[in-house]
């Protein structure tokens, strides 16, 4: 759990973040969204003490961070920034073994480390552990380079525009990646991204900025339904808020009984598939399939009463 | 780079043909020198004064590069910080000083000889040096500073292993001009009595032989090519590991 | 706003706080006090005896100087506002500079005109110390270029005046000068001759043979690698393999002797400088143009300008301020190597810096250096300031 409380940080006069509290619960991802300048970067360097806080106080699992030596802070926390920050000269090994070399363990064990990380993130230990990361794609690099942060298997992850640099098709990937890896080792995410979309798709908790302040933070649905502030509202888009709330749900979780025509839809697709499927396709509903068996149908009308503001 | 290639090998060729059987080139020699004047250097062996040369500008440079690389990590550490705009600048106006000013005031000091020689390219060479240090030190890639700072490596262990490899094409690059510049200057340490190839030449000037001055001239003339050839090749290298190809040279 | 942590010093005022490179500049000149001041020599080629400040100087000269470095060293210790260290700095020069005429006008005996007295190791450290603190302030005060450029010509009216006045003529560099006044100018006029002439030809020369470069790539590769050779020839041995030729030239093609061409002095030194300069110049020509934005040039493509408007237009204004950097960095090399022209008969300062080597007289030596550092220092700080007015206009 990381509590920040009260935390203020100024710089030549003035508050770059001002009397923030949020409290991130265990093995959720927080997503901190806002313009640039909101001081949303500046918020999650100060977990990893990569900033001072002017005042106040951040707790990590109830401990105070003052009290703990910065770079031992740092290597029990990964950290993914834009653009990655690869060490170019060292490979693609000897990057994600930065954290457990620096803890101290053995060569078997960080060699062991390393093959498991590349596998995980789907590069294949013998290719890839002895390039270069100039020698690499730009969606492998980001893979490298959050494979990296989570080395030490810390219980902390923060990441700052860490898809940023991406084209739309991997950014999608990479988002896929990160959820199922965060499902995986139940790691605590904290990410920066001024990109509204990403934030209400992996965040479990979206926490809004602007000019240093804490706006809301809060569930994405509750963002949607109740943005507490015109500034919330003017980010999520009013055009955008129904599509938005579908998009948080499955179709599996409101299949109907009953029949319907045509191609079947996937049921872990988002209801906002769902939606642009049957509005493309001309049909009033369409049959739910999940393991290749129709288990049941989804109609507008039913797609149209959960796209309403929730009361 | 091919015909590259066979020019430098040529010009090694020749530069050890020059120092271990001089006497093959006298025919070609003899073309500059005046009747009845020697046309190959006779007051001393080519290849000890070479050798000699080599190891007066190899110890200066040595040293220059020690102190130069460790003043420019100083001044770039928070506890140097105070110091980095005037050194930088220093270093700057400090290469307004012709070398032969400083040799010419290290003499008074240090007498005649090697001393005065070394203390003048030492001093000479730490500025270049120092210089690229501190371009390499101060224009590292911020994300990869962040990323290693935010992993949790200690000030010692981010120069070390990051700060200090990522720079070292640059700091390469001014030892390689430092290294020029000192093979020439000291040519000149010869006008105070170092035993350098400044000797031949000085003997040359000194009794007209235009040979003389060849010879000298062209042994330190492939001497500073292969040696700024084998720094770029190093450098080159450097940098195609590094994966920073084509981000600094020159 | 909310509570604010202060600074670690938060007791003391703010000026208290010692600059750590006050307390370098207090190391310095604390050596420089304790080190001899000036040096007495019963003529000019013996060993000379040090004396220390308290008898160099009469006690009350002493007493005004000391308090002027007092002056200095609080400037430097102490985190005040930059302006107020420089004015410190160079209240303690000047009490240096006037004060160390003063001391050989007092330790020369009077009548005695072989007696010498030059500055000694505490002098030049003490000027060291202060030379630092003024640079450092002035760096603080980042001095726009017309500032820097005022700064230079007042230093150097200053200097006058001292001369003038008479104040320094005791001191065996200027005695040594009233010995060989009309060759010191003759010296000086070579220099400046063998100097600018060389970068002026150069420049007429390396800048088309740049633009030649830029234009056609093949040429560029032959060119470049052919001048980077040039470079590495020591200047001595360039300087003397020109002699024969040129001794050749003048002998053979008519009308070259009444042009002043000869294998010794002035010509081979004009030549080998010229060679020199060409690197520098030609390249920067290249990277100058080479750096020009090629959105820049297809818009001016684009709006219809002629191949010979777009490079007198466009191309030539952008890379201006490469090419004058280059300038800049053959001139101050000129500056310097013209010294080694005198090994050959060229003239120039290098006269008496090898003359005093071969007669090991610092004074001579000096004599030469302090001009040549002089002059290649102030060309460089005129030609950084020309190129960054020159790519401040660019900006704008």
């Amino acid at each position: 759990m990381i509590e920040i409380e009260d935390v203020t940080k100024i710089y030549e006069g003035t508050a770059v973040v001002d009397r923030v509290t949020l409290t991130i619960q265990p093995h959720t991802i927080c997503a901190v969204v806002g313009t640039s300048g909101s001081g949303k970067t500046t918020l999650v360097r100060m977990i990893n003490k990569l900033v001072e806080p002017s005042s106040g106080a951040i707790r990590i699992d109830g401990v105070d961070i003052a009290g703990i030596p910065a770079f031992q802070l740092r290597r029990r926390i990964g950290y993914a920034i834009q653009g990655l920050g690869l060490f170019p000269h060292r490979t693609v090994g000897q990057n994600i073994a930065t954290v457990p070399k620096l803890l101290g363990w053995n060569r078997g064990r960080i060699r062991d480390r390393v093959e498991e990380l590349l596998d995980l993130f789907g590069l294949d230990p013998e290719e890839f552990r002895d390039r270069m990361p100039h020698e690499l794609s730009g969606g492998q690099q980001q893979r490298v380079g959050v494979a990296r942060a989570l080395a030490a298997g810390p219980n902390i992850l923060l990441m700052d525009e860490p898809f940023g640099a991406l084209d739309p098709l991997i950014r999608a990937k990479a988002q896929e990646d990160l959820l199922t890896i965060q499902r995986r080792f139940g790691t605590t995410i904290m990410l920066v991204t001024h990109d509204m979309n990403e934030a209400i798709h992996l965040g479990d908790t979206i926490a809004v900025m602007d000019k240093g302040r804490l706006l809301q933070a809060a569930p994405p649905r509750t963002i949607i339904a109740d943005p507490a502030t015109p500034f919330v509202a003017e980010l999520i888009g009013t055009a955008e808020r129904p599509f938005r709330l579908l998009s948080l749900a499955r179709v599996s979780d409101h299949a109907e009984p009953g029949q319907a025509t045509g191609e079947p839809i996937d049921a872990d697709r988002s209801l906002r598939d769902a939606y642009a499927e049957l509005l493309w396709s001309g049909r009033a509903a369409a049959p739910v399939r999940r393991n290749g068996d129709i288990v049941g149908r989804i109609s507008l009308d039913q797609l149209a009463r959960l796209a309403a503001r929730p009361r | 780079m091919k015909v590259g290639s066979i020019f430098r090998l040529l010009a090694l060729v020749l530069l050890i043909a020059l120092l271990l059987r001089p006497e093959t080139f006298a025919g070609l020699f003899a073309l500059f020198a005046g009747p009845r004047q020697p046309p190959i250097y006779n007051q001393g062996s080519l290849l000890e004064l070479t050798l000699n040369h080599l190891a007066i500008v190899g110890a200066a440079i040595l040293a220059s590069t020690l102190v130069a690389v460790g003043l420019g990590v100083l001044v770039t550490r928070p506890i140097g910080a105070e110091f980095l705009p005037l050194s930088r600048a220093l270093a700057q106006v400090g290469q307004t000083f012709p070398p032969v000013a400083v040799l010419a005031i290290a003499v008074p000091v240090l007498g005649f000889g090697t001393a005065p020689t070394f203390v003048a390219l030492f001093l000479y060479g730490l500025l270049p040096i120092f210089e690229n240090t501190l371009a390499g030190l101060t224009n590292l890639p911020p994300k990869v500073t962040d990323a290693a700072k935010g992993m949790g490596m200690t000030g010692w262990q981010r120069l070390l292993s990051v700060d200090l490899p990522l720079a070292l094409p640059v700091i390469l690059a001014g030892v390689r001009l430092s290294t020029v510049i000192s093979l020439g200057t000291a040519t000149i340490g010869s006008t105070v009595a170092a035993r350098t190839l400044g000797e031949v030449i000085i003997a040359g000037l000194l009794s007209a032989n235009t040979a003389f001055v060849l010879q000298g001239g062209l042994i330190v003339g492939l001497l500073a090519v292969l040696i700024h050839d084998g720094f770029s090749a190093l450098e080159r290298l450097v940098l195609a590991r590094n994966g920073q190809a084509g981000a600094a040279a020159g | 706003m909310s509570v604010v942590r202060t600074a670690k010093a938060a007791g003391r005022p703010n000026w208290l706080v010692f600059d750590k490179l006050g307390v370098l500049i207090g190391v310095i000149a604390a050596a420089g006090v304790m080190l001899p001041f000036a040096l007495f020599r019963a003529n000019r080629i013996v060993a000379g005896e040090g004396r220390g400040l308290a008898e160099a100087l009469p006690s009350v000269v002493s007493a005004v100087l000391i308090g002027a470095l007092v002056i200095g060293f609080m400037g430097a210790l102490f985190r005040v506002a930059p302006s107020v260290k420089l004015v410190a700095g160079v209240l303690a020069l000047i009490g240096l500079a006037i004060s160390i005429g003063w001391s050989a006008r007092y330790l020369t005996p009077p009548e005695d005109t072989l007696a010498r007295v030059s500055p000694a190791g505490g002098f030049w450290l003490l000027v060291l110390a202060f030379a630092l603190l003024v640079a450092d302030a002035l760096i603080r005060l980042r001095p726009g270029p017309w500032l820097r450029i005022t700064a230079l010509v007042t230093v150097g009216v200053a200097v006058a005046l001292l001369l003038w006045s008479g104040t320094w003529d005791d001191l065996s560099i200027l005695r040594e000068y009233a010995n060989r006044a009309p060759a010191f100018w003759q010296e000086a006029r070579a220099h400046l001759v063998l100097a600018f002439g060389s970068v002026a030809m150069a420049a007429f020369v390396g800048v088309p043979i740049g633009v030649l470069c830029h234009k056609l790539q093949a040429f560029r590769t032959v060119v470049l690698n052919g001048l980077n050779i040039v470079q590495t020839i020591p200047s001595i041995a360039l300087f003397g393999l020109l002699i024969a030729p040129l001794a050749w030239v003048a002998a053979n093609v008519p009308g070259a002797a009444a042009l002043g061409i000869s294998g010794i002095g002035t010509a081979p030194a004009m030549v080998a400088l010229f060679a020199y300069s060409l690197l520098p110049l030609v390249s920067n020509t290249v990277v100058g143009l080479q750096a020009v934005p090629a959105s820049a040039v297809d818009a001016a493509k684009g709006m219809g300008m002629s191949g010979s408007q777009r490079f007198f237009g466009i191309e030539l204004p952008l890379a201006f301020p490469v090419i004058l950097t280059g300038i800049r960095i053959v001139l101050v090399q000129n500056i310097g190597l013209a010294t080694i022209a005198a090994l050959i008969g060229g003239g120039g300062f290098g006269v008496f810096v090898f003359q005093g080597i071969g007669q090991t007289a610092m004074d001579l030596v000096l004599l030469g250096t302090v001009p040549t550092v002089a002059l290649s220092f102030a060309a460089a700080v005129v030609l950084d300031a020309l190129v960054e007015l020159s790519s401040v206009r660019r900006r704008r």
